[in-house]
C-alpha cells in the first residue's frame, strides 16, 4: 500500500552508542539512506544524493523521517526519571511487515506458547478482560488494567508473580509497554519496541527499555529482551498473509485481541498502510 | 567436596553456545553461564575473553581439572568433555566405525555453522556476507543431512549414528533447527524433521529462542488441574 500518510513520521534508524563517522547504509520505506556521525559529535542522516533528512536523538537511537514531521517525537515522560536502567538491547532484522511486528508485541495470549515458562506458561492462558480505547487527544492507542500471569516476568522477577500492564501505540510502527516492575511496586518498567521499516515487508526492530533494577548485570537485561524477542521472529516470519490486514474478513479477532482490533483501526484511520493489506483478498 | 561447575561463556542466541547447554542439560551437567554481550557490545573481540580464546569465537567452557583449568573452544570439543564427564553414552558404543561415524557428524557440524548460520547472523544481526552464497552450501549439506537421515529410517534407526542421540546429533541439531532464520526453509526435508522432532523429544531437552518446546508433551495435557473451578 502507500507510504504517503506515514511518511512525515518519525523512525529509529541507529543506536546512538554505535554511531561511526564513516556512518552505515540502511534503508527506510525502500529508501537508502546513510547514518553517520558528524564532526559535532551529532547524528546525521541523508539519502544517498547527500540531501540531509530530519534527526532527533532520544531514548538511546537516532530517529529519521523521509518527510517533513509536523510534531516532535512522542515523549515517554517516565523514561526519563532518574535512576532507571537504559538498556540498547541492539537490533534484530525480521521478514515481516513492520505492522505485524508491532501487532505481535501488543498480544498477550500467545505469552504461554512461545514464551513458555517466562512470560506465561500452560494451564493459566486466560486472557482476562481489559480495556481498550483510542485517546483522541494525544491520538494513541492505549490498552490498560491488562493482567497476566507470568512465572517470570522479567530478570529482577523471582518465581510467579500476576503482571500488570498497559500498552501504548504512539506512532504506526512504536509502541510503549508499562509493565509491573518486580523491584519497586508502584513504578512501571518501560519496554518499548521501535520498529524501523525497510520495505513494506522486512524492518529492522530496535527493543529499547527504561527500567527500575539495580542489580542485574547489563548484559542480562540485553539476554532477557533479545530472548525473548528472538521466541518472536520465527512465527513472526510465518504470519500470512504478510502484510497485516486492515479489513475484516481475512483474520478473525477474538476479545483477546481488542488491542489488535484498535491498532489495526486506527492504523487505517490515518491511512496508515505502509506494510498493510486493505481490501481481503 | 563437590568440584565448582564449568563456566559457560555464553550468548542466549548463539547456537554454539546451545549445544553446550543441551548437552549439559542432557547430561545432567550443572554449568555456570557468564553471559557475553556478543550483540550489540561484541564482547567477545574484547580483551577479556581474547585472552581466552585469540579466535574471537563463543562458546568458551572453562572447566576445573586436575591439572588446572580446561579452556575449550571448539563447540564439539565441549560437547565430547560433557558427555565423557557425565553421559557417556552420547560417545557410542567405541566401536571403531561408530566412533569414526561421530567424528564425520563432528566435523561436518562446522559446516552447517559456517553455511545456515552464516545465512542466520547476516538475515537476523547484520553481519556481513555472500548470502546467496551461504544458502547454497547450507542447501547442500542439508540435502546429504537429508539423505543419510532416510538411510538411518530405512535401518529404523532415528538417530545420525545407531538408535540413540550422540553427540553427533547435538553438534549438528542447532543450526539445522534454526535454518529458517537465515532464511532456508526445511520444508523439503521429512527426514530432517522427524528427528529433529526426536532430539526434541529427549529427556532432559532444553530450548533456545527459536527452538520450541513439544508443547504436545510439556506439560501433560490430560494432567488433572490443580483447582476446580465452580
Amino acid at each position: 500500500m502507500s507510504r504517503d500518510a506515514m511518511i512525515d513520521e518519525w523512525y529509529p534508524v541507529g543506536l546512538l552508542s554505535q554511531l561511526l563517522p564513516e556512518g552505515r547504509e540502511t534503508l527506510l520505506m525502500g529508501e537508502t539512506i546513510r547514518v553517520s556521525l558528524g564532526a559535532d559529535g551529532r547524528a546525521k542522516v541523508a539519502t544517498t544524493a547527500g540531501h540531509p533528512l530530519p534527526v532527533t536523538e532520544r531514548y538511546g537511537h537516532v530517529w529519521s523521517s523521509l518527510g517533513q514531521p509536523a510534531r516532535p517525537l512522542f515523549d515517554i515522560p517516565e523514561a526519563e526519571h532518574p535512576g532507571r536502567r537504559l538498556v540498547d538491547v541492539g537490533v534484530v532484522r525480521v521478514r515481516c511487515s513492520p505492522l505485524r511486528a508491532v501487532e505481535n508485541f501488543l498480544d498477550i495470549a500467545h505469552f504461554p506458547f512461545v514464551h513458555t515458562d517466562i512470560l506465561g506458561a500452560e494451564p493459566h492462558t486466560e486472557v482476562e478482560s481489559y480495556k481498550v480505547e483510542i485517546r483522541e487527544e494525544a491520538d494513541e492507542v492505549w490498552a490498560t488494567q491488562v493482567k497476566f500471569y507470568q512465572p517470570q516476568a522479567a530478570k529482577s522477577a523471582s518465581g510467579g508473580i500476576t503482571t500488570e500492564y498497559m500498552y501504548r501505540v504512539p506512532a504506526p510502527t512504536c509502541s510503549v509497554l508499562y509493565k509491573t516492575c518486580p523491584p519497586r511496586p508502584g513504578e512501571w518498567d518501560v519496554i518499548t519496541l521501535f520498529v524501523q521499516p525497510l520495505t513494506e515487508e522486512l524492518c529492522d526492530v530496535w527493543p529499547w527499555m527504561a527500567l527500575y533494577d539495580d542489580d542485574t548485570p547489563m548484559t542480562d537485561l540485553i539476554h532477557f529482551q533479545q530472548m525473548i524477542f528472538l521466541q518472536d521472529r520465527s512465527i513472526l516470519e510465518n504470519q500470512i498473509p504478510r502484510r497485516l490486514p486492515l479489513d475484516p474478513g481475512m483474520e478473525i479477532p477474538t476479545r483477546a485481541d481488542l488491542t489488535s482490533v484498535a491498532y489495526r483501526r486506527w492504523l487505517k484511520r490515518h491511512g496508515f498502510t505502509y506494510g498493510a493489506q486493505l481490501v481481503a483478498q | 567436596m563437590t568440584s565448582p561447575s564449568p563456566v559457560l561463556y555464553d550468548y542466549i542466541l548463539s547456537p554454539s553456545c546451545y549445544k553446550a547447554r543441551l548437552m549439559a542439560a542432557l547430561a545432567g551437567v550443572r554449568l555456570a553461564l557468564r553471559p557475553v554481550d556478543f550483540h550489540p557490545g561484541v564482547e567477545h573481540r574484547g580483551p577479556e575473553l581474547l585472552a581466552l580464546n585469540p579466535a574471537g569465537s563463543i562458546p568458551i567452557l572453562v572447566a576445573p581439572d586436575a591439572d588446572g583449568d580446561l579452556i575449550l573452544t571448539e563447540s564439539a570439543a565441549i560437547l565430547v568433555y560433557l558427555a565423557s564427564k557425565a553421559a557417556p553414552a552420547f560417545l557410542g558404543s567405541g566401536k571403531p566405525a561408530e566412533s569414526a561415524r561421530i567424528q564425520q557428524w563432528l566435523a561436518f557440524s562446522a559446516r552447517l555453522t559456517a553455511s545456515l548460520g552464516g545465512a542466520r547472523l547476516h538475515e537476523m544481526l547484520h553481519r556481513p556476507g555472500d548470502l546467496a552464497g551461504l544458502r547454497a552450501s547450507g542447501i547442500a549439506a542439508l540435502r546429504e543431512l537429508e539423505a543419510a537421515l532416510f538411510e538411518q529410517r530405512l535401518k529404523g534407526e532415528a538417530f545420525l549414528v545407531g538408535n540413540r542421540p550422540t553427540v553427533a546429533d547435538i553438534a549438528c541439531f542447532p543450526y539445522v533447527a534454526l535454518a529458517p532464520d537465515g532464511g532456508v526453509s526445511l520444508d523439503a526435508y521429512p527426514s530432517i524433521r522427524l528427528w529433529m522432532r526426536a532430539v526434541r523429544a529427549l529427556e532432559g531437552f532444553i530450548e533456545m529462542p527459536g527452538i520450541h518446546r513439544l508443547h504436545e508433551l510439556k506439560p501433560d495435557p490430560h494432567e488433572a488441574p490443580a483447582t476446580a473451578e465452580a
